[in-house]
């Protein structure tokens, strides 16, 4: 998996490109957190667009990032989400906590 | 009495999440016999990915072990994946079978099983502390559409 990330002002958007398994979220989350704990956004988008597969340790990805915003009093928003990763989402129960609409 | 399957696969791999992927695309592959519809093959895919994730994550913690994979083809476009391992094994199958519950910690969200059963339709669990874990879990591909 390969990780883009985009900083403007106080948001970041971040790119994630590839699969998103448990082979790679391990390394992708701690990624993520690196650069997250150097510009300390309070808005972060995640841009799924180019996610070709997800399972449940994505879901495990998306809630800590979630978690993180709302720590600092901001927010998490996901962006291009394909049919099957809105599916998992939607059979994860991750609609009540996020808008899967985008 | 169980009915011979038409067609089935074996495989056998050690519990590296390199593996992962592998698995996935083998159920896949094997799936595509039937002209499975993209949603039925990403369901397949997703289910597969959880079980086998399991069998890394959960039932060898700290080392390598075996995890095997049975692909099973029956009449009428029935498709079974079975993924077992001879790992640690489940005390309260019920327990885990629960949405959210995790022993994982904040790398895992708790939501594999469910997954499986809603993707496939059918899932079942058999395990034994110490001796490891069976999972089985069917799904009818191919209907009149
Ligand atoms: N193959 C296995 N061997 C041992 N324990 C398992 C296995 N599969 C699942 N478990 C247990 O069941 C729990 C729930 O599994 P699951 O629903 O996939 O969620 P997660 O993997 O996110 O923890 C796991 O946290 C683990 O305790
Ligand atoms: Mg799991």
């Amino acid at each position: 998996m390969r990780i883009a990330f985009h900083t403007a002002g106080t948001s970041c958007e971040i790119a994630l490109i590839g699969e998103l398994d448990h082979h790679a979220a391990k390394a992708a989350l701690s990624e993520i957190h690196a650069r997250l704990d150097q510009t300390l956004p309070s808005s972060i988008a995640l841009d799924m667009r180019q996610v070709t597969f997800m399972d449940s340790s994505g879901i495990a990805l998306i809630l800590a990032l979630y978690k993180r915003a709302r720590a600092l009093d901001g927010e998490l928003r996901l962006r291009s989400l394909s049919p099957p990763v809105k599916r998992l989402l939607t059979a994860a129960g991750m609609d009540k906590l996020l808008d899967l609409s985008a | 009495m169980r009915k011979k399957p038409l067609n089935y696969v074996k495989l056998a791999f050690p519990s590296r999440s390199a593996n992962e992927s592998l698995a996935r695309s083998a159920a896949a592959a094997f799936v595509s016999q039937l002209d499975p519809t993209l949603e039925e093959l990403s369901d397949v895919r997703t289910a597969v990915s959880e079980a086998v994730t399991n069998a890394v994550v959960h039932a060898y913690p700290e080392k390598i072990g075996t995890v095997e994979m049975i692909l099973r083809l029956f009449e009428g476009g029935v498709i079974e994946v079975v993924v077992r391992d001879k790992g640690c094994g489940i005390e309260d199958v019920p327990k885990a079978l629960e949405p959210t519950y995790t022993t994982g910690g904040a790398d895992r969200s708790g939501m594999g099983f469910t997954i499986m059963e809603s993707f496939m339709g059918s899932l079942s669990v058999r395990s034994k502390p110490g001796k490891g874990t069976t999972v089985r879990m069917r799904k009818v591909i191919n209907r009149v559409r």
